[in-house]
């Protein structure tokens, strides 16, 4: 078949960018990175890529195939192009990462931000005398980050870390996931703390990029809402994020629906003065176009407060919403 | 053929987004759609519930679905987190019997019972699916031509894929271009289109969140757009209301009216905009229509 390619060429030694077209006859079968090795054979040696295993284990192939970080190794041409051999797949280096060349980036801040949420076991007490018991469903439950291969996809294409370097990202916050939800580690609440903190947990938008791109359902950004469920279990309420949850919750289970009126002082703090004040004059503008909702002055729990008809119904469903909890899996000895 | 859905407005079109619900309502109108609104579901949780309790949103969810089914009739959203929510709650009891069936037994005290199978479309998914793009094409009486229209989808009506019915539907993630192109508006193609507006950290990092936002409409009125057209309200808050703050954090010198989907299509079918409150954004629509005001271009 015949493939087509636009692949952004760097070169910041010599200070230019552009693009290389290629067109190539490719056994129907091939992937994209054998059609990437292809043109580096036949057509320009220069072209800079990465790669190993060829098999989507070692995590060194992915790139951005028409604007979306994939494995090119598992990504079969005809599958990304439908079998039009017109389509001309554009082919870029990952995102949120500095090009080394071509399409190698550079993994340095990657691997920074591994580092930052030790990612081994911490144990507490005395180590035992034989092996750690652990429930099998505990470890189930960790198959989905071990299975990560460390290819950086999910950092490429996250949106929050597109505006803010600090975030910690995906990867490693799905790593972090893997030992503090290791029933072995003894540091966990310190962990969540910390991962509370400006750059971690709370700071992720839940746009479920990492979750689309990640080729290995490692799914990052379900493992960040485990890590604000314990974090919350665990008593680390007193920040933005857990507070922003807690109105939220408060507020349907109050009214039934959503009180926008009092997320930002039920989030920020009801007495975060300086941070309320920010959001007055967008407030006022939001008034002035008819567009603040005067029935949801009164906060949620307050007498008179905003409330849905039929309200005793969905407050029972709240109670008896308890028995659905699943039972969490302990340490036995 | 009679169209008619159970309608779950979502919290935001009844607070903060009121020409949402009003515009809704008066298209569907036009279009022959009824719809019977729940007016005594929840909201969805929009993943934030979700994240303390997850349970207690399913069961909320649940409770939703299974109104509809009692009128017999699909759930229609216009909200792009809604449908989110609710198409992964709906593939969570589908795969899970027995917590269904825990469901199920809350339910039952109020005379109610969740059977998966229920159809939950947004409205966007409605317009092409069930009304059909050819029927929207007949009904256009002011086409939009000449005016140049950025789609922004919101994060949950695209992503995960999985649980969005692609296989079924593949051209989902196209909708909105398809139908901008229906009434006869120009699709601006930008990256910022499928990305998030920022919204659910409004609160938690405002400084991130503006910056989303005001980095997909600072690329998209640079590319000549007039205007930016979407499915989800809460990305409409972001996107509109948050514009000028956005502005500010930014320093992007922008100025570009959000529109909702139904807005759009109301534009199209010669509805007033007034009739549909498009004098009640943040950042003025004045623009885009006087320009749909001028004679179509030849
Ligand atoms: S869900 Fe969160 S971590 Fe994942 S890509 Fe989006 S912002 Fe980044
Ligand atoms: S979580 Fe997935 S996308 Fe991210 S680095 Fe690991 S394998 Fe790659
Ligand atoms: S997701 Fe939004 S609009 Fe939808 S129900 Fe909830 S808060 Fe309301
Ligand atoms: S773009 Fe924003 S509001 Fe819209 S769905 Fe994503 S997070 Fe929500
Ligand atoms: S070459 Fe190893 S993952 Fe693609």
């Amino acid at each position: 078949m015949k493939v087509k390619l636009k692949v952004k060429r760097t070169d910041p030694e010599k200070g230019i960018t552009g693009y290389s077209q290629y067109t190539l006859d490719m056994h129907d079968s091939a992937t994209l990175l054998d059609a990437l090795i292809s043109a580096r054979e036949y057509e320009d040696g220069s072209l800079a890529l990465r790669c190993s295993c060829r098999s989507a284990i070692c995590g060194s192939c992915a790139m951005r195939v028409d604007k979306r970080a994939r494995l090119a190794c598992r990504a079969k041409v005809i599958a990304i192009t439908g079998g039009d051999e017109e389509h001309e797949i554009l082919v870029e280096p990952m995102g949120n990462m500095p090009v080394i060349k071509d399409l190698v980036i550079d993994q340095e801040s990657f691997w920074t931000k591994i580092r930052q949420v030790d990612p081994y076991l911490q144990p507490a007490g005395p180590v035992p005398e034989g092996e750690y018991r652990v429930p099998n469903e505990a470890m189930l439950d960790l198959t989905h980050t071990m299975n990560c291969i460390m290819c950086g996809g999910c950092v490429s294409d996250c949106t929050v870390l597109e505006v803010d370097k600090n975030f910690i990202a995906p990867a490693a916050l799905a790593k972090a996931y893997r030992f503090a939800g290791d029933p072995r580690d003894g540091h966990t609440v310190e962990r969540l703390q910390k991962l509370s903190e400006y750059g971690g947990i709370w700071d992720c938008t839940r746009c479920n990029m990492c979750v689309e791109v990640c080729p290995k359902g490692v799914a990052p950004m379900n493992r960040i809402l485990q890590l604000r469920e314990m974090a919350i279990e665990a008593g680390i309420t007193n920040n933005t994020g857990a507070r922003h949850t807690a109105i939220f919750t408060k507020s349907i289970v109050d009214g039934g629906r959503l009180n926008e009126v009092w997320m930002v002082p039920g989030s920020v703090g009801m007495f975060n003065l300086p941070r309320i004040m920010t959001e007055l004059p967008g407030a006022l503008k939001m008034l002035r176009a008819g567009k603040l909702p005067l029935a949801q002055v009164i906060p949620p729990g307050a007498p008179g407060s905003h409330k849905m008809k039929g309200m005793d119904r969905v407050r029972n469903v709240v109670r008896k919403s308890a028995m659905l909890k699943p039972k969490k899996a302990e340490v036995t000895d | 053929m009679a169209m008619k859905y159970a309608f779950w407005p979502g919290c935001v079109s009844k607070g903060a987004a009121p020409e949402l619900y009003i515009a809704t309502n008066r298209v569907a109108r036009e279009l022959g759609i009824e719809l019977v609104e729940l007016d005594q579901a929840t909201c969805t949780g929009a993943g934030v519930i979700q994240e303390q309790n997850p349970e207690l949103g399913d069961a909320l969810n649940a409770r939703t679905f299974a109104m509809a089914q009692q009128l017999g009739l699909p759930l229609m959203n216009i909200c792009s987190t809604c449908q989110g929510i609710e198409s992964m709650v709906q593939d969570k009891l589908a795969k899970n019997p027995e917590y269904l069936a825990k469901v199920n037994e809350i339910l039952a005290e109020e005379g109610l019972h969740y059977e998966p199978g229920l159809e939950v479309k947004n409205f966007l998914w409605i317009l092409v699916e069930d009304f059909g793009l050819d029927n929207l094409k007949k009904a256009v009486k002011r086409p939009l031509t000449g005016a140049r229209i950025g789609p922004f989808y919101g994060c949950y009506i695209l992503r995960p894929s999985q649980l969005l019915g692609k296989e079924e539907h593949p051209d989902r993630d196209h909708y909105l271009e398809m139908v901008i192109e229906a009434v006869g508006a120009t699709a601006v193609d930008y990256e910022g289109a499928k990305k998030c507006c920022g919204f659910p950290i409004l609160t938690i990092n405002r400084e991130n969140s503006l910056k989303q936002a005001g980095n997909h409409v600072h690329e998209a009125q640079d590319l000549g757009a007039d205007a930016l057209v979407s499915p989800c309200p809460l990305c409409h808050l972001n996107l509109d209301a948050q514009q000028p703050a956005a502005k500010s954090v930014t320093h992007f010198d922008i100025e570009l009216p959000i529109i909702h989907l139904p807005q759009m299509i109301g534009l199209a079918l010669g509805i007033d905009p007034k009739e549909m409150r498009m004098d009640h954004h943040v950042v003025s629509t004045k623009k885009l229509l006087d320009k749909l005001a001028q004679p179509v271009p030849a």
